[in-house]
Order: structure tokens, then C-alpha cells, then sequence
């Protein structure tokens, strides 16, 4: 069983907060829980959503129908069409000025209760949340819980008055009430991808993050801010994208981990030095998440639009890894593997997410717990003192497997560490020598990339692998394909693509192209208009996919759509 | 004992005889030699010119970027590691020009980072464009009808920004220079020193003879920390060119300011945490 609530209103109404209180109420209880947002580019007003699917069943993507719609504008009551037959409605006639009735809506008069109990208007939000707590018989009890932890560390007239609140919105006579099915389970921990990639970075000990704010990479940019103190990172707001990467390379240099986050506009700044990066072969974990472009494009939706920018961006020859999590789950360890390859292989790692990435919230079982590899390469104080004549860039032969010199921290030792941006020589002092620079070529570039690609995980497999019909995605549509493979109605095999470039050798990728070969129904899904994914995997690869499912109206996809788009094919 | 040669990489520098930074180069290894500096505790980052080869020409532990992006690297060193002294050398172009907005928020974070720029009023290593130091009216093969923009003030912008050590030296007066240097490496906080310097192929008005008819060092004979008359003195550049140091002040570093790193280097705080508390 799943069910469906959106909740929408002007920015400034507290949509959002609603919108992760239900979260939290529904995984307290034991529920699965998935939640997405999608809001306009201004601080009050327009018109935002946030939709919450929650239930028994493994929910991992965003839902077409809606159970239950709680509007605070007019604009919201155009979604009634999207309502189930039992699906129900609640509005403020008061507020929204809306004469005709209907009997899937309820009219609650949320300011007038509000005023008679002398509380602010600000309080709607609480008002509403406990009136569909108790449509959907849920305990009160749960609910000042969940406004406790809200709350907590407020004054305490602040708590009072939205126990308050919430006692208004379960007093009020609903007539209509939902039974759910009893959840099975213990209480669930919610993740956004937000907090996945921050997670990963911390845990992978960064300790240095520069950035320059960017809808939609600002929330990890603000996630390491607030734990910088617990766990001694250094946050630096730069002045622009082009000094965030190089504060971040200089650190980097310097002996720590370093991370810079952006998303298109900002990674565009910054091409030149993910080249220097690369030149230099300075580690650095940059998080590019992805929205609508080109140039300014579509600030709070969202897109797949910058895989093969992100693959090719940078000029001249030099190899990166371009990881693309499914998942917070996937966010925490593939920023976690960013940072490992970075540093083992001294080359720039991105970390590709999008704003439904970033801002959905995925429910996991509370006993979760994190392995990270966490290895450090560098040469420090000691083992540098004992390190004898000290090539920075030594030459390596690429038709072998000797691993690369360690990094070494300047000043841990009388030796010293040089690098320049220009061609060098093993010391990393300036060349013009037509042969190092051969050299240096296949130390940078042939050896890396051979090595590098061994290092890469296959794509995951799910449903049935037998199926005809072969759906193929990656990065956020991951919830989406889990989903579509899990259906009861038409048998799918679902691939998903996490790690993308260099994407794992042809020879490993042994069990996805045998599917690809069985099946003659082969439907790539990626949310751009040209396909990026579907060029990359079939360059790669050499087989051309039957069909495609492109979307690129700033939304992500839905699995109701999905499946009726996969029906349509048939 | 630390000698001359202890800073002597041994590497043939690839700048035209004659060219003023083979002086600046020679002060600064005497400016360390004789604050007893060793080369692995100093990092020199530069970006790209004639002048950012420099730390190429010494031995030290070194970043050379990106034309103009110097700044940002090496606050993102020093803040990594503290105790290093970091060092940057850059021409007019790089500095003024291509990295002018992170000199700007490099006065107002104050790193404890050094900035010694080659000013020779032209772009060396393109083959001689104006710089953001050319004056007005020059004429290049790149500006057919003269430079057609005020010349930028450093030292003016750089009182103005409140930067917490401004100094300015020449090529030609190499033991000013060195005197100069070693009070801006002692300096705690964003020092910025602008070395006016000889181009002998590309800038052939402002020569050794022009300069020598002008220049004049001056010791402040007012207060340091005097943000207006430093200012009415860095107004002075026509047919006197004072030399020597316009203003400092002692405000607290950036790296002062971040608490994490009070204590301790974050580079000997790089760990893995424990991030179960993260996970609720
Ligand atoms: C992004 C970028 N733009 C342009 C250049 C070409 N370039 C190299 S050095 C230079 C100007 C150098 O002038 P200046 O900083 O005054 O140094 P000088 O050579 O005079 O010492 C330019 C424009 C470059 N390397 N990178
Ligand atoms: S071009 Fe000018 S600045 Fe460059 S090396 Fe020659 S003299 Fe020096």
C-alpha cells in the first residue's frame, strides 16, 4: 500500500516545512517515505509543492496521483485532477474565495480558527498537519512529537502555541477519516541527497569545502557549514566559482581533503582549473549538481543535462571520474569513492547530482550504518623525512601496474614539493622538452585511465533479467527504475548507471550486455533533450537502443508515467 | 649555517638579460637568507607571466597556476597549513588585471599571505600589451589608438581596501627592495608590495633612466597606521615616485579568525571521523 499527499502554497507559507513534518510523522511511525519538492526561484509568493508518498510498500520515486491535496492557493486546486476516486481535498474557502463545492474537498477555515484562538496565522501549517493526522487516524501523540523535535532548543511560549495549534486542527470535525494499514516496521531515518553527499564528504574527511552559492548545491555547501566546527572543516564563501576550485586545489596541494560544489554555471567557471587539477595532479572532489541550462536555465528544477559536460569539460588531455548517485544511500558513497579515487589516482573526481536529488527525501531502516574506505595516499612528516629524492611527477611506465608516487605535504620534510600548471619535468619544474612531455602524457593520461577504469562498478541490475523489455538510466531515475522493476503488472528489467566515466570496461560489463543483446526492446530513460546518457553508453558500447524516454520540462519523472510511456512502446 | 646557494636550484632563468626580474629574484633570496628562512618552509605560488616563473628559479616548495588565479590557491595553502610561509609572485597583468577581483577580497580577508608584483607596466610574456599599470595614452600594437584607460593606482586601491602592509620598491634599488621584502615576509597579515621593475624589451619609456630620475625612498614620517595621508601619498606619481611603506595596520589574520584552525594546522588535523552521529 502507498499514499500520496501533496501540499502546496505560495513560498513563504511554510510548504516545506509541512512538507518534512509529515516526513518525519510518517517515518516515526514506521513507514516508508518518500518525499520531493518543487518550488519557483523567489523567496515569497508563486506557487511550490511538496509531495510526500508514504506507505508499506519499497517507495522510491515520485507518484502521478494524489491521495490527498492540502492547498493554501487557488493554483493547487488545479491539481484535483490528479486526485484518486476516494481522494480527498482540503482548502480554506475563506482564503482561496472558492464558492463551488465539491465533495472530495474540505473546507476548513483555518485563519478564522486560528483568530478566535488568538494564534498567528503563521500557525496554518500546524493547524493543517494535525487535521490529516487525524483523517489518517493517527494519535495525536505523534504529532507533538514530531513538532517537539521541530521545535526543539525554541522557547518555550513557541512550543506552547504550536501544541496549541495542533490541538486546534485535531478538534476540528473532519467527518471523513482514512484507516491505513498498520506499518510493520520500526521507525525509518530519512536522507536527503543533500545530506548524502555531505555525509560522504565528512566521513571522507574533508576538510576544506570553498563555494560560491548555487541553487542546487547550496545545501551541502550549508550542511558542512554547520558541522565544520564538530569536525574541524575549514568553509570558505568565495568570491566567485573560479576562486572556490582553486582555494580548494591549493588546500589540496597543501596536504588536505578538498571539496567545491557548484552547479552548471558555476562549473562553467570553473573548466580552467579542473584542467589544472588535472595538470597538476592535485586531487579535488567537486559536486556538481545539476539544473536546467543552458546559461542561467531553470534555477530550482531539475535536469540531466550536464553529463557529457561534466565528462568533457576541461581542456586537454587529462582523465577525471564522473560518479552519478541514485540515491542518498549512493550520494554518501559515492562522494566516499570521489574522494578515494581522487587522491589514489591525484585527478579531479565529480560528483554529478540534480535538484530531485538533492531535495527528496528517502526513508532507511534505522540501524544503518556506514562503511567508508578511507585510506589516506599521502606522504607526511615521517614517511616523507625518509623518502628519498622526491619526483612529484615521476615517470611511470603505463603498460605496468606500479602504483603513483604519493602526494607529499610540503614542509614535513627538507624535501621539497614543486608543480606547475605548464608542462614540467618529474620535479614539477617548468619544460620544453618534447620527450618528458611524451612522458608526462602517459604517466597523466594513458596510465591513469587504464588503471582508473578497473576501478569502476558495473551497473546494478534489477527485476527480472530475463525480461524482453530492458529499461536504462542512471544517476537520480535510479527510485524510478526500482520501481518499474518491482511493478506487479508487466515484467521489466531495470539497469542503472551510477558510476559513468570511464564506464566499466566491455569485457566486465559482461551481464549487462548480455541482456542488452537478448532483449529487442531496449528503452533508454534520462531526463535531457539529447540523449547524453544513451550517446555515451552506445559509443561505449556499440549497440544502439530501440527506444527513449526523454524528459526535460524541469520535472522528474513519475512512475505512473513512466509505465504508461513504457505501455505506449508496447 | 644557510647560504646563498642553499637557495640556488641551479635552473638557467628564461628571461631576456637585463630584465629587472633577475634583481628581484636576487633580493628575495637575501631577504630570506637573512631572516634565516629554509627553503621547505616556504610555499611560492604564482600564476602566469614572466615574473610568475620565479619560484622556478629557487628552491622552495612551489604551486604555479593559472594566469591570474594565484591568490585563491595559495589562501587555500595557508589556510591548510599555517605554519608555512607563503609567498606570491605575479607581473601587473596577472595580479591587477586577470586576478583582479581576488585581489579585492584578498584585502578584505587579510590572508597571512605575502604578494610581491613584478609591475612593469606591460604584458611581458603576450609581447607587450598594455597592463592595467600602462598609462594612459600608450600606444601597442594591441591598442592602436593608446591605452584608452586610466592607469589602475595599486597602492591608492590598496590603502583604500585597508590591507594591512603596503609597500612599494624597485627593481633598481636592490637593497631597498630586500629591506622591503624582509619587512613584508615579517609582516603578520596580507602584505602587498608592488615592485616597480624593468622591462627591457617591451617597456621602453619607463627604463632604467626614467625611473632613476624619479624615484625617491621616503621612511613615513607619519603614522603607519595614518590611512589619510598614506592615501595623500599614494597620490604621488608623476615626476617623483616615493618609495618605501604607504600604511600598515595589525589587524587579525583570516586564518586567526577561523577558529578550527587556532589551535592546531588543519593539515595535522586531516582524519577520518566518525560520522554515526551524522545518521538520525
Ligand atoms: C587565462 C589566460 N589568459 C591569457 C593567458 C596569456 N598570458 C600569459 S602571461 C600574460 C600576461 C602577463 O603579464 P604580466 O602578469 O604583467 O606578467 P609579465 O609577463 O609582464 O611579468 C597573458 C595574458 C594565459 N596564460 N591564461
Ligand atoms: S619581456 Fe620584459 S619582463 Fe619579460 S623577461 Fe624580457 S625583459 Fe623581463
Amino acid at each position: 500500500m502507498n499514499y500520496t499527499i501533496r501540499i502546496c502554497g505560495e513560498a513563504g507559507q511554510g510548504i516545506q516545512t509541512t512538507g518534512e513534518g509529515f516526513s518525519r510523522l510518517f517515518s516515526l511511525l514506521g513507514y516508508n517515505v518518500f518525499s520531493f519538492q518543487d518550488y519557483e526561484s523567489r523567496i515569497r509568493g508563486g506557487h511550490n509543492f511538496y509531495q510526500i508518498t508514504f506507505g508499506t510498500d519499497e517507495i522510491y520515486a515520485p507518484k502521478k496521483f494524489l491521495d490527498l491535496l492540502l492547498t493554501f492557493d487557488k493554483k493547487g486546486l488545479e491539481y484535483k485532477n490528479l486526485l484518486r476516486d476516494d481522494g480527498i481535498a482540503i482548502y480554506d474557502a475563506d482564503y482561496l474565495k472558492k464558492s463551488e463545492h465539491d465533495e472530495k474537498f474540505i473546507n476548513c477555515p483555518f485563519r478564522q480558527l486560528l483568530n478566535n484562538a488568538r494564534l498567528k496565522s503563521i500557525f496554518e501549517n500546524v493547524v493543517s498537519f494535525a487535521l490529516v493526522a487525524n483523517i489518517l487516524s493517527i494519535d495525536r501523540k505523534y504529532v507533538y512529537k514530531v513538532i517537539y523535535d521541530i521545535f526543539a532548543g525554541k522557547p518555550e511560549d513557541i512550543i506552547e502555541q504550536n501544541i496549541k495549534a495542533v490541538d486546534i486542527g485535531y478538534d476540528f470535525d473532519v467527518k471523513r477519516k482514512v484507516n491505513l494499514p498498520a506499518s510493520d516496521s520500526e521507525e525509518k531515518i530519512l536522507l536527503d541527497g543533500v545530506k548524502g553527499v555531505g555525509i560522504g564528504a565528512i566521513g571522507s574527511g574533508c576538510k576544506f569545502y570553498s563555494a560560491y552559492p548555487m541553487t542546487p548545491s547550496t545545501g551541502v555547501f550549508q550542511y558542512i557549514g554547520t558541522h565544520a566546527e564538530k569536525f574541524n572543516i575549514v568553509v570558505e564563501q568565495a568570491e566567485d566559482e573560479l576562486s572556490a576550485i582553486n582555494m580548494a586545489i591549493g588546500a589540496s596541494f597543501a596536504g588536505v581533503r578538498a571539496m567545491t560544489g557548484t552547479s552548471g554555471g558555476g562549473f562553467a567557471l570553473m573548466n580552467e582549473a579542473l584542467s589544472l587539477s588535472g595538470m597538476t595532479e592535485t586531487p579535488i572532489v567537486i559536486l556538481l549538481s545539476q539544473r536546467p541550462g543552458p546559461a542561467t536555465g531553470f534555477p530550482t528544477r531539475t535536469e540531466q543535462g550536464e553529463l557529457l559536460y561534466a565528462i568533457h569539460a576541461g581542456h586537454g588531455d587529462f582523465p577525471r571520474v564522473v560518479f552519478a548517485p541514485g540515491d542518498p544511500l549512493e550520494c554518501v558513497y559515492l562522494t566516499n569513492k570521489a574522494f578515494d579515487i581522487a587522491e589514489k589516482y591525484q585527478i579531479p573526481a565529480i560528483v554529478l547530482t540534480d535538484q530531485h536529488l538533492v531535495d527528496s527525501l528517502y526513508s532507511y531502516k534505522k540501524d544503518l550504518k556506514l562503511k567508508l574506505k578511507n585510506k589516506d595516499y599521502r606522504l607526511r612528516s615521517a614517511d616523507f623525512e625518509n623518502y628519498q629524492d622526491y619526483k612529484r611527477h615521476k615517470f611511470l611506465d603505463f603498460t605496468k601496474k606500479i602504483p603513483l608516487i604519493p602526494l607529499a605535504v610540503p614542509g614535513n620534510s627538507r624535501q621539497l614539493v614543486f608543480t606547475d600548471s605548464d608542462e614540467h619535468d618529474e620535479y614539477g619544474h617548468i619544460t620544453e622538452d618534447g620527450e618528458v612531455r611524451k612522458r608526462m602524457v602517459e604517466r597523466r593520461y594513458f596510465w591513469k585511465i587504464e588503471n582508473i577504469r578497473n576501478e569502476i562498478s558495473l551497473p546494478k541490475i534489477y527485476g527480472n533479467s530475463d525480461s524482453k523489455i530492458v529499461l536504462i538510466g542512471f544517476g537520480s531515475n535510479l527510485g524510478v527504475l526500482k520501481e518499474i522493476a518491482n511493478n506487479k503488472e508487466i515484467s521489466v528489467c531495470a539497469i542503472h548507471f551510477s558510476e559513468l566515466f570511464p564506464l566499466p570496461l566491455k569485457e566486465n560489463s559482461n551481464e549487462f550486455l548480455k541482456i542488452i543483446s537478448r532483449s529487442n526492446l531496449t528503452i533508454c530513460i534520462e531526463n535531457n533533450a539529447s540523449g547524453q546518457f544513451q550517446k555515451l553508453v552506445e559509443s561505449e558500447y556499440g549497440f544502439k537502443f530501440s527506444h527513449n524516454l526523454r524528459k526535460y520540462d524541469g520535472r522528474p519523472f513519475n512512475y505512473d508515467e513512466v509505465l504508461e510511456d513504457i505501455y505506449a512502446i508496447l | 649555517m644557510l647560504s646563498y646557494k642553499d637557495f640556488d636550484n641551479g635552473t638557467v632563468p628564461a628571461w631576456c638579460p637585463g630584465c629587472g626580474n633577475f634583481a628581484i629574484l636576487d633580493a628575495f633570496k637575501k631577504a630570506l637568507l637573512e631572516l634565516g628562512i629554509e627553503p621547505y618552509e616556504i610555499t611560492l605560488v604564482s600564476g602566469i607571466g614572466q615574473s610568475s616563473k620565479l619560484p622556478h628559479y629557487l628552491k622552495c616548495n612551489g604551486f604555479n597556476g593559472l594566469h591570474g588565479r594565484s591568490l585563491p590557491v595559495a589562501t587555500g595553502i595557508s589556510v591548510a597549513n599555517h605554519k608555512q610561509k607563503v609567498i606570491i609572485f605575479g607581473g601587473d597583468g596577472d595580479t591587477y588585471g586577470e586576478g583582479g577581483n581576488h585581489l579585492l577580497h584578498a584585502f578584505r580577508r587579510n590572508p597571512n599571505i605575502k604578494l610581491f608584483v613584478h609591475n612593469n607596466a606591460v604584458y611581458g610574456l603576450t609581447k607587450g600589451q598594455a597592463s592595467p599599470t600602462t598609462e594612459f595614452g600608450r600606444r601597442t600594437k594591441a591598442q592602436p589608438f593608446g591605452s584608452l584607460s586610466e592607469p589602475l593606482n595599486p597602492i591608492a586601491f590598496a590603502i583604500a581596501m585597508n590591507c594591512s602592509f603596503v609597500a612599494r620598491s624597485f627593481s633598481g634599488s636592490p637593497e631597498h627592495l630586500k629591506n622591503i621584502m624582509k619587512m613584508a615576509i615579517n609582516h603578520e597579515g596580507f602584505a602587498l608590495v608592488d615592485i616597480l621593475q624593468i622591462c627591457v624589451s617591451f617597456n621602453k619609456v619607463n627604463n632604467f633612466e626614467w625611473y632613476k630620475k624619479r624615484i625617491y625612498e621616503f621612511n613615513a614620517d607619519y603614522d603607519l597606521s595614518d590611512k589619510l595621508k598614506a592615501f595623500e601619498k599614494s597620490q604621488e606619481f608623476d615626476e617623483r615616485i616615493p618609495l618605501g611603506v604607504f600604511y600598515s595596520n595589525s589587524r587579525p589574520t583570516f586564518e586567526k579568525n577561523i577558529p578550527v584552525i587556532k589551535d592546531k594546522t588543519l593539515v595535522s588535523m586531516q582524519n577520518f571521523p566518525d560520522i554515526t552521529s551524522l545518521i538520525c
